[in-house]
């Protein structure tokens, strides 16, 4: 490197940090306490990934604020988001977290939605991967395609059919397989429960829920893996989970069923609630109004965290293998969980009447 | 016998764990901090956990476990002194607890009958600690065999209570009940989404009334307002008679009923997704059937405090089964600690199937961490019981401001609503009216509280059962009638069977006379009127969603049916006959110096206030208008009895990140915090 060429990337270094400086020296938290609002209950999923994050936010913001987080459950979580819909920028202290239960209802029209994701501003979004299974003796009868599964009755432990579970519903009713929920049960872990007692014979765990409990139950060969959901690569194809390699996804497994079609509206209409629940299903959100120097700050700080590294390690441990998306691709993240077809609602919302007998209106 | 080859090694290691001069320096601060919470009625453990939470990241281990265990285990000691002394119950495992606590509380005996709980606190934990260590390397296939049949009939035997504490008149504790587990199915049903007498545009109502406030405003309104009324104080010669060391006597006296009651609460509380709903109630049922002279039950018997009180602490122990096995917490702050566990160290103890295998020294270090946080705790809750039991003592309308402080404060915490305020008050209407017209308040939060696990059990069993006759006949009929299922079937039978007989010489709200027909009726005419609304309404669910209509229509059906009858006998029967049980009619109430309306219209300006001004505003004016108007005290003490207020709710939802109820003040102006 010349000196001319060296002093010119030094000067450049430097007009790039005297830009940056005056944002970054404008907004500084010292002393203030900066509130992260979950609309779900302490004990949720959402609630461990906020106290995850949080204390690696505050060691990574502008003056090491205190970051509290806060729960506000009600009504599936729509009460909370409806509340954050009413706020809007004071001081930058105010953080929302929002997960699939409060995507979903969002996308399906529910009448209690008042709050409209394209107003928020996402400085965080983290995802998750999902995986079926079968009991042992049903399990024997898989062999990559689900063609032997569909004279065999199942039965699966549901946290409601416009939940999360829409998903694997869905799938399963278009590998044309006879899925019986059993409606009202309140965690995954509850569920898994019920496959492990011998009353569900079908289940469905997210990532870190499989990871932690039922893992140990396919090496015990108590119950077989049948597919990953799959993850979403660069131009948005489904392709094989990263934590489950070895796990055919979803799509490899319709494509091989017979009557499993993997185009038209059904998976069309799976595919678009299967990237707004999993890749990503949680975000962080600024209120409406919030200037920009505060966004970047916010955005440079969970970019830090990621950045961590021990952040890989850590986050594994606790929160299971998400993939976090920071900065400019956050917003490539809400617009893809949040952009829905209307024909893919249409044909949800039809499917939830006719197989459930569920209306939103 | 291979597992316990490696189980007493662990169990070495766990105790050298646990004995270090730090680990208990920190489990003594968790304990402080637990009993500092758990006196706060309706906060509990959860309130608690997640302020430690930001403290737990990279923690070394068994430091913080020592922490989260001692505030967790202590809660159902300390919300003791709450149900003993003001008869509110602090969380849903104390209520039994309030029966015949706070009987004893108003005869005097606060002392005694708080040292008596808490021994038999610190027993339940220590014994559900030393059946734990065996029992969790063999819990697995029992927790598994624990299905949703077997946790149906576990629902039912806790709602057979009823007939022990129905009252004198079986169809009012049955209707009672009946009552309450509609109001229990009020909300969007967890099955199939349906609303029950609730509609998206009164959003509150669509979540269903939380426990905290059922509880305060059937037990402690009632109480509160009844008290206020006769302008005296707890204990009714404002003197305390027996010590402490007399409850402890009692206790030793009932070893072995508070040895069946811990194991009773062990037992349930392994069942996930049970917790602590019904063990209280079993216990307690327990007691009276085993008592011989049952004329002191609700009037203040002790062994109706030793029996909740040993099963209690015992539960919180049998409740980590689930949690470390499974990974399934058994209740709110098991799933927040489970959650914090994640973030201990460098994140690897993982809650979870495999916790025996991995980690043995860790689960008998938490399940050890947990008796010896109980021995801190009540040695710590005797201490402080003699001082603080002369509480009793003071005249009552000093006490009260505080009291409707508290509660109004633990209900807005519930759920975040200026509407959890309005819940309160018109659930203590309700209260305060069955407990005029001897109607069974304990049935009906039995009601409530089972209505939730009944109506999920019934389906669910309902559906994999048809599901398995399907199958075959053979898997369906094994699947119903398992031996465990048939255990409880004939316990119940016998429990009901003893429970409809003893049911008449326990007197819950003691005895209460007769009067004139005219008010029973109307409250009569008002329970059936709603309850008919109430079956209307879930009959117009479409019949898709059958899962959502059978338990009301049922439930409800029933308890129309004992109205209808007792109308019947209303209209039969004279004057002064059991059915027209009216405490306004002679008594302590019927004498009291103050109206009913008067006194309740001092709760109801402090909501109406903090919906113009908010919370601490309204608490300012109410402090000051109440000390001074009805008590009639001089400014000075008016002052710093307000003061003294204030302070002790803004240091504890200061500590505990709480916020206020705002009020439309609020909305038109940004105020700092307390007064936002």
């Amino acid at each position: 490197m010349t000196v001319k060429k060296f002093s010119t990337a030094v000067a450049s270094a430097a007009l790039v940090a005297a830009m940056a400086m005056p944002a970054a020296a404008e907004v500084d938290f010292t002393g203030k306490t900066i509130e992260w609002v979950i609309p779900f209950s302490e004990t949720g999923g959402s609630a461990k990934w906020a106290n995850f994050f949080a204390p690696l936010l505050a060691a990574e913001l502008p003056g090491n604020p205190t970051v509290v987080v806060k729960f506000m459950p009600g009504a599936g979580s729509t009460k909370g988001a409806n509340w954050f819909q009413e706020q809007t920028h004071e001081d930058g202290t105010l953080l929302f977290g929002s997960s699939g239960s409060t995507q979903f209802p969002y996308l399906l029209n529910d009448p209690r939605v008042m709050y409209e994701y394209n107003d928020w501003i996402p400085v965080m979004a983290s995802g998750t991967g999902g995986v079926a299974y079968l009991n042992a003796e049903d399990g024997a009868l898989f062999d990559g395609t689900a063609n032997q599964l569909q004279d065999t009755g199942f039965i699966y432990g549901s946290q409601g059919a416009t939940r999360l579970d829409l998903v694997p519903l869905l799938a399963w009713e278009m590998l044309g397989m006879d899925v019986e929920p059993v409606f009202g049960i309140k965690g995954r872990g509850d569920g898994r429960l019920m496959f492990e007692r011998g009353e569900a014979n079908i289940d469905y765990q997210t990532t870190s829920g499989y990871l932690g409990g039922s893992s140990a139950l396919v090496d015990a060969g108590d119950a077989v893996a049948m597919m990953s959901w799959g993850a979403l690569d660069a131009d948005g194809n489904i392709v094989r989970d990263p934590t489950f390699p070895d796990m055919p996804t979803f799509k490899e497994v319709c494509e091989a069923t017979d009557g499993c079609e993997t185009e038209g509206d059904a998976w069309d209409a799976w595919k678009a609630f299967f990237v707004a629940g999993f890749p990503v299903q949680k975000l962080a959100f600024l209120p409406q109004g919030t200037p920009d120097e505060y966004v970047d700050v916010y955005s440079a700080a969970f970019e830090a965290v990621v950045n961590r590294p021990d952040f890989a390690e850590i986050s594994a441990a606790r929160v299971g293998e998400y993939e976090v998306f920071t900065g400019a691709a956050t917003g490539g993240a809400l617009a893809t969980a949040t952009a829905v077809p209307d024909s893919a609602k249409e044909f949800v919302l039809t499917w939830l009447k006719d197989a459930y007998g569920v209306e939103l209106n | 016998m291979e597992i316990f080859a490696t189980a007493l090694p662990a169990l070495g290691d766990a105790w050298s764990l646990i004995l270090q001069p730090i680990v208990l320096a920190y489990l003594l601060l968790g304990v402080v901090m637990g009993l500092a919470v758990g006196v706060f009625p309706g906060l509990g453990g959860i309130a608690g956990l997640s302020l430690l939470l930001p403290f737990m990241f990279g923690m070394e281990p068994v430091y913080g476990l020592a922490l989260m265990i001692g505030m967790v285990a202590v809660v159902p000691t300390s919300d003791t002194f709450a149900s003993v002394l003001m008869g509110i119950p602090g969380s849903s495992a104390s209520q039994a607890t309030v029966l015949d606590g706070f009987p004893m509380a108003k005869n005097g005996q606060a002392a005694r009958a708080l040292a008596a709980a808490f021994s038999s606190s610190l027993f339940g934990g220590l014994i559900g600690a030393a059946f734990l260590t065996i029992f969790i390397l063999i819990a697995r296939p029992i927790v598994l065999a624990f299905g949703l049949p077997e946790m149906l009939m576990v629902t039912i035997l806790g709602l057979s209570m009823v007939a022990v504490l129905a009252g004198r008149v079986p169809l009012k504790g049955l209707a009672a009940a009946g009552l309450g587990m509609m109001i229990g199915t009020i909300g969007i049903a967890d099955a199939g989404g349906s609303l029950r007498m609730a509609s998206y545009d009164y959003p509150y109502l669509t979540d269903g009334l939380k426990l905290v406030i059922v509880g305060l405003g059937i037990f402690a309104i009632p109480e509160i307002v009844s008290l206020l009324r006769q302008d005296r104080s707890i204990s009714k010669n404002a003197k305390l008679g027996a010590g402490w060391a007399d409850g402890v006597r009692d206790w030793f006296a009932n070893k072995w009923l508070s040895l069946r009651c811990s194991l009773i609460g062990v037992l349930v509380g392994i069942i996930p997704g049970l917790g602590g709903s019904v063990v209280d109630w079993i216990a307690y049922g327990h007691s009276v059937q085993t008592t011989k002279d049952k004329s002191n039950f609700g009037k203040g018997e002790v062994r109706g405090v030793i029996g909740p009180e040993s099963s209690n602490n015992a539960k919180e122990g049998g409740g980590l089964v689930p949690t470390l096995l499974f990974g399934i917490p058994g209740s709110g702050s098991m799933a927040i600690f489970i959650g914090a566990i994640a973030l201990l160290g460098s994140g690897d103890i993982e809650v979870g199937p495999n916790m025996l295998k991995d980690n043995l020294d860790i689960t008998y270090s938490i399940v050890w961490l947990l008796a010896l946080a109980n021995v801190f705790g009540t040695i710590l809750c005797i201490a402080l019981s003699g001082g603080i039991a002369r509480l009793t003592t003071i005249r009552f309308t000093y006490l009260a401001p505080f009291l409707f402080m508290l509660i109004s404060f633990a209900a807005f915490q519930s759920g975040q609503n200026f509407e959890d305020l309005l819940a309160l008050f018109v659930i203590g209407l309700i209260g305060i009216f069955l407990r005029r017209f001897d109607w069974s308040r304990p049935a009906f939060l039995i009601g409530f509280v089972l209505s939730e696990p009944v109506e999920k059990f019934s389906n669910q069993a309902y559906q994999i059962a048809s599901f398995k006759f399907r199958r075959g006949f053979d898997q369906g009929m094994e699947y119903i009638f398992s031996p465990i299922v048939i255990v409880l079937v004939v316990v119940t039978v016998i429990s009901v069977f003893f429970g409809i007989r003893q049911a008449k010489s326990i007197m819950a709200e003691g005895d209460v006379q007769s009067g004139s027909k005219r008010a029973p009726l109307v409250f009569l005419l008002a329970i059936t009127a709603y309850l008919l609304v109430a079956v209307l309404n879930a009959n117009a669910i479409p019949d898709f969603n059958m899962t959502d209509k059978i338990v009301p229509l049922v439930v409800g059906g029933i308890a129309l049916g004992c109205c209808v009858i007792m109308l019947i006998q209303m209209m039969m029967r004279p004057e002064g006959n059991v059915i027209f049980a009216d405490k306004e009619t002679a008594g302590e109430d019927a004498e009291a110096p103050y109206g009913l309306w008067g006194t309740l219209a001092w709760l109801a300006g402090l909501i109406i206030g903090t919906y113009f001004v908010g919370f601490i505003l309204a608490l300012v004016a109410f402090f000051l208008s109440f000390f001074r108007i009805r008590a009639g005290a001089s400014w000075g003490l008016t002052v710093v009895l307000t003061l003294a207020g204030l302070s002790l709710i803004c240091v504890m939802a200061g500590a505990l990140n709480r916020d206020f109820p705002p009020g439309l003040l609020q909305d038109a102006v940004d105020l700092p915090w307390p007064l936002k």
